[in-house]
């Protein structure tokens, strides 16, 4: 039976769930468990957010809490993966992966093709990303690009909590480094879950909404965004075709070559700054092959080349709005 | 249709959770002559996107429903009456109608039957009970498929009779153990699912592999089953579409899923991307591929059925009826020649392996008049 649940329960539901079926699950990260020593639901926190509470009083020493040294846990989260365990570790906040990026870009994402095949590396890095909480520049970046680039790692946003589940449990069974990012705009998105497990492809990107005259090709919180201007545009006459990419390693671009054949008229949204971005690698996946459809040039819409402003009113004209992207779709649409 | 008969042709309500549909573009005219299961119109809901068919034999006298517009379950889409129905008489009838009408408010359509769960045999089964007393029915769906493909068919065959149905195991949102997967075994679970139910001989109703296995439970518990109902089923000739069950059980994407669903249909255009999605919802829980694989294991070997119920046929002593689609590419509707006497077969044109989808009206008013004994071979 489905029932409704936030993606903050579909992520503890998936971990549990895992947990439950694979004894060589472990969780370790910041706070994962509480780690204060102290009593009751002070010692069971569940990390900054709660995302893993309840997981300690289930599966006890597998659920490590470790020191505030990012190197050291993904690193010891790495080599537990190539030596037989599959560890999910929470690295707080993506924007902190300066000080563990060889563990997981030098190692984790090399040990399959280093070792002739030998070694598998079955990690999870979950991580939160993404602007609007008012966390100022260290805590509010959206980085999957810096990731997505690294040939050997797989990376992955939901936005739903049912893609949340599924492909949490995907990751974990999977046996490459999987970066699985979650924004922290979401995490009380609510939507039908299955209680039963159930696991989603990679490089399956969905169209959450079709449409024919212009398609917006976007990812993580931004495809709610989408959504929302897409709803104010069919009052116009404008009907749009999203396509949530779901995971941008590996990239479904047959769905994305698809969806832009069809309306010939494209808006990609990122939340993230344009260069080498996300956005520019889908558009310039789409000049090179679906260049005979094009009826426009490609748009897009992305924050601005700069760091995430603290201030709010500026914080808020960074990140892509759905006014933003419907100006966009107008224009796109409107080009003869 | 008497010459003053005026009858009003209403948003259907296909599924429980269906509140509204919306209509997508009318097929026949205003003022053209029209029979009782002739589709009149195209309606989308969240789910599906099917016909709409004419309740009775007449001239369609008012579209009343515009395309692209929205009507809530039991609305006013059009108005069908005889030739000689004065204009006026058409009007007053369209406007007592929406004088009186209050749709069903989303809190009254939540209160209607819902899916249960049963232990039977060590699986749990989802069921889904409609209508009460009579001689009951229960329908047995196909391979892959669920208690959801008798969305056309369920409430309206539930007029006069309890009727069950039910998730097979590996299917739906029952478990996904499904012991050796054979017929005979399945057929063991539907008898328990019937013993579960308390339900007295019942007519039986089986699509493609449920028809195999009601006709499995009708030779072996000839007195639990009042008649039988085989629609597309296997079992009854050799051939079978290359590729189909290994196609369906390991597709885990909607490029690889998609050709196979249109295969079902007669008309591809049904298989829409909601559609998909919920198949391959499905296909994705843990569990389901092992049970598909277990199942198909028992049905087809090197291309061949494997799986024969004539025989089986030839110890029922009761009623069987016998549908096809003209048009299904999965099992060829001709296994329907060569049946014993006494056995009414019925062929629908241009219909593929779903006929009680793609012709649910004319399927439920043959299966109402089989339930009843009021068909001849």
């Amino acid at each position: 039976m489905a029932r409704t649940l936030t993606i903050l329960q579909a992520i503890n539901e998936a971990l549990d769930q895992e947990m439950a079926r694979d004894s060589s699950v472990i969780v370790m990260g910041e706070d994962v468990v509480g780690g204060s020593g102290a009593e009751g639901e002070m010692d069971a926190w569940g990390g900054p957010l709660g995302v893993t509470k309840g997981l300690y009083g289930k599966y006890g020493d597998r659920m490590l809490d470790t020191p505030i040294t990012e190197s050291a846990f993904i690193g010891a989260a790495v080599g537990a993966a190539a030596s037989g365990l599959r560890p999910v570790a929470e690295l707080m906040f993506s924007d902190f992966v300066g000080v563990c990026f060889d563990q997981i870009y030098n190692q984790a994402a090399k040990f399959r093709y280093m070792f002739g095949g030998r070694a598998e590396t079955p990690v999870v890095v979950r991580t939160m990303y993404g602007a609007g909480l008012r966390a100022a520049a260290q805590h509010s970046q959206s980085p999957y690009s810096i990731f997505t680039h690294v040939p050997g790692l797989k990376c992955v946003m939901p936005v739903t909590p049912y893609d949340a589940k599924g492909l949490l449990i995907q990751a974990i069974r999977d046996n490459d480094p999987v970066i699985f990012f979650e924004h922290k705009g979401l995490y009380e998105t609510e939507g039908e879950v299955p209680e039963q497990s159930y696991s989603i492809p990679f490089g399956e990107a969905n169209v959450v909404r079709e449409g024919n005259d212009v398609s917006i090709i976007s990812l993580g919180l931004m495809v709610h965004r989408s959504l929302e201007a897409a709803e104010t545009l069919a009052g116009e006459g404008i009907q749009c075709e999203v396509v949530d990419l779901r995971t941008t390693s590996p990239l479904d671009e047959d769905t994305v070559l698809e969806s832009a054949e069809n309306t010939g008229r494209v808006v990609v949204v990122d939340e993230a700054p344009p260069r080498c971005s996300i956005a520019t690698d889908i558009s310039a996946l789409i000049a090179q092959h679906a260049f005979d459809a094009l009826e426009a040039p490609i748009s897009l819409v992305t924050a601005p080349h700069t760091p995430v402003p603290f201030a709010g009113v500026l914080e808020d004209q960074y990140m892509p709005d759905a006014a933003r992207i419907a100006t966009a779709v107008r224009s796109v649409a409107g080009y003869a | 249709m008497s010459g003053s008969d005026v009858r009003a042709l209403v948003m259907p309500k296909w599924g429980l959770t269906m509140t509204q549909g919306v209509v997508v573009k009318w097929l026949v005219d205003e003022g053209a002559d029209v029979e009782q299961g002739a589709e009149l119109l195209d309606v989308e809901t969240e789910k599906i996107l099917s016909a709409v068919e004419s309740p009775a034999n007449g001239v369609l006298r008012r579209r009343v429903a515009a395309e692209g517009s929205t009507f809530p379950v039991g609305g006013l889409l059009g108005v069908i009456a005889d030739a000689d129905v004065a204009d006026e008489a058409i009007d007053r009838f369209a406007a007592t109608f929406e004088a009186e009408f209050t749709p069903e408010t989303e809190a009254v359509a939540g209160e209607g039957p819902s899916p249960q769960q049963v232990d039977v045999n060590g699986h749990s089964l989802r069921y889904l009970k409609m209508g009460e007393g009579g001689e009951p029915a229960v329908l047995v769906h196909g391979f892959g498929g669920d208690l959801n493909n008798w969305l056309f068919n369920h409430e309206a065959l539930s007029a006069e009779r309890a009727v069950c149905a039910l998730d097979l195991p590996g299917h739906g949102e029952s478990s996904k153990n499904v012991g050796d997967g054979t017929v005979a075994s399945l057929a063991q679970v539907v008898a328990g699912f019937m013993d579960a139910q308390g339900l007295p001989p019942a007519h039986l109703v089986g699509h493609s592999l449920g028809g195999a296995i009601a006709a499995e439970l009708a030779a072996t518990a000839p007195d639990r089953v009042r008649s039988l109902s085989l629609i597309a089923s296997i079992g009854l000739g050799r051939e079978f579409r290359p590729g189909f069950l290994d196609g369906f059980a390991t597709a885990r994407r909607r490029r690889q899923i998609k050709p196979v669903l249109e295969a079902l249909f007669a008309d591809p255009a049904l298989v829409t991307r909601r559609l998909v999605n919920e198949v391959l919802q499905y296909k994705r829980l843990d569990g389901v591929e092992e049970a598909l694989t277990a199942i198909a294991r028992d049905l087809v070997a090197d291309g061949q059925q494997t799986v024969s119920i004539r025989e089986r046929l030839a110890t029922y002593p009761g009623r069987v009826l016998v549908i096809w689609g003209g048009s299904d590419q999965i099992v060829p509707a001709s296994h329907a020649a060569g049946l014993p006497d006494g056995m009414h077969v019925e062929v629908i044109d241009a219909v593929g392996h779903m006929p009680m989808m793609e012709a649910s009206a004319r399927v439920n008013q043959v299966l109402a008049a089989q339930f009843e004994g009021r068909l001849t071979a």
